[in-house]
């Protein structure tokens, strides 16, 4: 029998989980053909908050690579639109004319973002928000634009007006109801988000209603109905999503406010099914994974004909993707004659807890600040527990007494990942099977915690439970011993809760260890440094000793002295000044250091003040991780084959760019010809001149490990390698791992994307100029710096009694 | 035992926050470390490691990180908690008048 030929229109989340379940069950049955207008493969939609509040990148949200369609033989049409499906012909047509014919199709087209039918929706400017695209183009308008209001104080419009928060915009969100997400939350909820809200910056306009968006061409502002008039750049729509059924309307099948299913997902064609946010099932449209995924689960049991109890509605929760503002609402949230109310308020940790009760069942349950027992409470009302044997609140216990929630206790069929519906017995049979030991291995295999993610903390510990001793812990997610919070996680709680010395991070995020260690106090004061390069007061007690003392300690304790040499070029007084010195303190040891300048070794720390005054020079900030000394070799001037000018680069390099703070060490070296002399192919920021210009390569190392510098472009000018270095600098800055090289960078961040980052001249423009704002921030020589100044020198100072 | 002689080694105020301060006493090494808590700890300024100076490291709470290779040493027992170093001598430290006193 020849294979049936399954067509699926819309290459989203619904539609490829239930192709998944569909191979799962009988990965032969079907010539699989997948069409999808968005010119990506499978990414997880609901990470888009995600990127824009800068804690992704593209690429992490692609679900399903472009492999994973070869793999399975699947046919992948995208950037197409169908147009019509011809249901008498059994084919459907796409808008490049294309005709692919069916035996069964699946419709999950999904839905749009609704646009409020005001005057001026059409706009420049105004955007719903609903794809990458949508996500690029707010990214770019973030750029040149300063005010931004997003109408919609709902799930979707909160997390995006965080998201354009953090690219930098003046956000104000218009809201319908009295309180934000009524829909989900209760007042008392609903006012706690919005304060915590407003403390990170947002601004709001409650029971807004908008009657016009003005401007010209352009959009300039919002008119309310009752007279208020808001400045705005941007707009966002965020008022509600609306089921794509066209397509369907026109080819006859029976629609409501989605394309009516019924509990097989069968549409009024039994050929056509349909899953997802388009979808209508029992009157019910929903826009959240979970029950798309229980769809379709039913959808590939029937489409491989085996039996299935069909689909009976999902219970639905939902949580907030914005730092600092847990929460958790699932199923009633309001009080009634029959539904009645448990609440817990604690206001000194902002903490809120109510729970709905109907007949001796939880029916609802919106948490706030704390939503740790949120997937209890949402399996409890699935699965229709009793409450009768649960203490219905208790007050100021000892810690563990109440709340444990042992992943241990639960029942094999308790839902861990609600996005998925993965259990725990999934879980752990997985585990078993497939011999897995951490998080992302359980995720890969079972899909638990690929959604949303608020379940990996649940998969961890009962990966630890299931493997007991075997469990090796992962590689820890912290940055070190005292915090789990990666490098990630801690900038971007730096930036939404204004932290300003290391010592408040430490408590806000609640280090384990609130004195920090030498791994992660030297960072966060470097993140500090790099957030605010005007503001933070630079912590010399968390520097390492090197940085403290601006001279690399040495295995006696003493200390190493290297001067400034810029270009490795150096005169006869210089000479002449270096020996004075070396013979007055007796330098154990001079010599030349591999970065072509001239070391003085094993002066004592109380001798340095004195030594860099007798000298006269500026540090070469040999010991930091910062901007070190270019190398360069002679170029043109006198080389027979150069073809720049190379020690006047090289030395302008390291002029422009002097004692900037930089993740990790910072090295450059600039070559004349491709005989790379200096090895520009192991620099950070390596330089070789041709004819035409300079050839530009980035992320090469010459350190533990070698790895060889990436080609980035080739330039004509030297204000141009300039413009790159400043460029390259800044995005590593912003987005580097304290003490990650740039070449782990450069892997980490994919060569193409920083490729992309780094040529587009807006992007490029801006992060030079940001980069030049840092250097304002550290213009001095730190060696004239303490030479001037008493206070300074007095770590220095060494008493003999 | 002899009695403990008294020694006047720095004034407070040549202190600064959770950065060390070499002194040498009578040929001896000592770091001096002010705490997050206010309070001053003497210690031999030797690593039992590698012989780094523990004046030039991080200072953590009650502990002190050598700057050559993170040896953590307990400012108050001179224990090193995660290795099993020979302890580290503490010196007992009294403040009289703004001047800072140790034990020998």
């Amino acid at each position: 029998m020849s294979k049936k030929r399954l067509v699926l229109i819309g290459n989203g989340m619904a539609g490829i989980r239930t192709i998944e379940e569909i191979l799962e069950r009988e990965p032969d049955m079907f010539d699989i053909t997948i069409i999808g207008k968005e010119p990506y493969p499978n990414y997880n939609r609901i990470m888009l908050s995600n990127i824009l509040q800068n804690k992704m990148t593209m690429d992490e949200t692609i679900m399903n690579p472009y492999s994973w369609y070869e793999e399975n033989g699947i046919t992948l049409i995208t950037g197409e639109r169908v147009v019509a499906v011809n249901r008498s012909q059994k084919n459907l047509t796409t808008e490049a004319g294309r005709v692919i014919e069916y035996d069964k199709c699946i419709i999950a087209t999904g839905s749009n973002a609704f646009l409020l039918p005001v005057d001026g929706s059409r706009l420049d400017g105004v955007i719903g928000w609903r794809t990458i695209e949508d996500t690029e183009r707010m990214i770019e308008m973030a750029k040149t634009r300063k005010k931004a209001v997003v109408i919609g104080g709902g799930l979707l419009g909160l997390e995006c007006a965080r998201g354009l928060m953090d690219q930098g915009m003046e956000v104000t969100v218009l809201h319908l109801a009295e309180w934000l997400m009524e829909m989900q939350l209760d007042r008392k909820a609903g006012d706690l988000l919005r304060e915590d809200l407003e403390a990170q910056g947002m601004h709001f306009e409650m029971q807004a209603n908008t009657q016009e968006i003005l401007g010209e061409a352009h959009v300039e502002g919002v008119r309310l109905s009752d007279g208020r008039v808001l400045e705005a750049e941007m707009v966002v729509m965020a008022v509600g999503i609306r089921p794509v059924t066209k397509g369907a309307r026109a080819a006859g099948l029976e629609i409501g406010r989605g394309i009516i299913v019924d509990d097989y997902m069968q549409t009024s064609d039994p050929d056509i099914y349909a899953v997802g946010e388009c979808c209508e099932h029992n009157s019910k449209v929903y826009g959240l994974v979970a029950p798309l995924y229980d769809q379709g689960i039913v959808l590939a049991d029937h489409i491989t004909g085996r039996p299935t109890e069909g689909y009976s509605g999902s219970t639905t929760f939902t949580s907030l993707k914005v730092s600092g503002c847990d929460l958790f609402s699932a199923g009633k949230i309001y009080e009634s004659e029959n539904v009645k109310g448990i609440e817990v308020y604690n206001s000194v940790d902002r903490i809120y807890k109510k729970v709905f009760v109907q007949d001796e069942h939880i029916v609802g349950a919106v948490l706030y600040g704390d939503t740790e027992e949120g997937n209890r409470f949402y399996n409890m009302m699935k699965k229709g527990d009793s409450i009768e044997e649960f203490t219905l609140v208790s007050l100021m216990h000892k810690a563990g007494e109440v709340d444990a929630i042992s992943v241990e206790t639960m029942d094999d069929d308790e839902i861990i990942c609600g996005c998925n519906g993965i259990s725990k017995g999934t879980i752990v049979e997985a585990v078993h099977r497939d011999g897995l030991t951490s998080v992302e291995e359980v995720s890969k295999v079972t899909k638990a915690g690929n959604s949303c993610g608020k379940c990996k903390g649940q998969i961890g510990d009962l990966l630890e439970y299931t493997l007991g001793d075997n469990f090796v812990a992962n590689a820890p997610t912290g940055i070190c011993g005292c915090t789990d919070l990666s490098r990630d996680q801690i900038v971007t709680q730096i930036r939404a809760k204004g932290l300003k010395t290391s010592k408040e991070v430490r408590h806000v995020l609640d280090f384990n260890d609130k004195g920090g260690c030498p791994k992660c106090r030297p960072a966060i004061n470097y993140y500090l440094n790099m957030v605010y390069p005007h503001d933070h007061e630079d912590e010399k007690e968390s520097r390492y000793a090197n940085e403290r003392y601006h001279a690399n300690i040495q295995k006696d304790g003493t200390f190493s002295v290297i001067p400034q040499m810029q270009g490795g070029v150096t005169n006869a007084e210089q000479l002449m000044k270096l020996g004075e010195v070396a013979i007055k303190y007796d330098v154990p040891l001079v010599k030349i250091t591999g970065a072509q300048r001239i070391g003085l070794y094993g002066l004592k720390k109380e001798e340095l003040t004195q030594v860099w005054k007798d000298l006269g020079m500026r540090s070469a900030s040999a010991y930091g991780k910062k901007t070190r000394s270019v190398k360069s070799c002679v170029g043109k001037e006198f080389c027979r084959f150069g073809t720049q000018y190379t020690t006047q680069l090289g030395i302008r390099l390291e002029q422009t760019f002097e004692y900037i703070d930089t993740p990790h060490k910072f090295k450059m070296g600039v070559s004349g010809c491709p005989r790379s002399c200096v090895e520009s192919g192991i620099k950070d920021f390596g330089v070789i001149g041709v004819e035409n210009g300079f050839e530009i390569f980035i992320g090469g190392n010459g350190g533990t490990e070698i790895v060889a510098a990436e080609l980035l472009t080739t330039v004509e000018t030297e204000d141009e390698v300039i413009k790159l270095c400043g460029a390259l600098m800044q995005y590593y800055r912003e987005t580097g791992i304290y003490t990650e090289r740039t070449a782990p960078w450069l892997k980490r961040m994919g060569f193409e994307n920083v490729k992309e980052v780094l040529l587009d001249p807006v992007r490029q423009q801006a992060l030079f100029d940001k980069v030049m704002d840092a250097k304002k921030a550290v213009e001095k020589d730190p060696w004239q710096e303490i030479i001037e100044n008493e206070e300074k020198q007095k770590i220095f100072e060494v008493e003999r009694v | 035992m002899p009695a403990a002689e008294k020694i006047k080694v720095a004034n407070v105020s040549d202190l600064v926050a959770l950065v060390g301060k070499k002194v040498i006493v009578k040929g001896e090494e000592i770091g001096l470390f002010l705490t997050e808590n206010n309070e001053i700890k003497a210690v031999n300024n030797v690593c039992p490691h590698k012989g780094g100076p523990l004046s030039e490291g991080t200072v953590s709470g009650d502990f002190i990180f050598c700057p050559l290779h993170d040896t953590k040493v307990d400012l108050c027992t001179g224990e090193t908690p995660e290795e099993d170093y020979e302890c580290v001598r503490t010196y007992e430290v009294e403040v009289v008048d703004g001047e800072v006193h140790i034990c020998l």
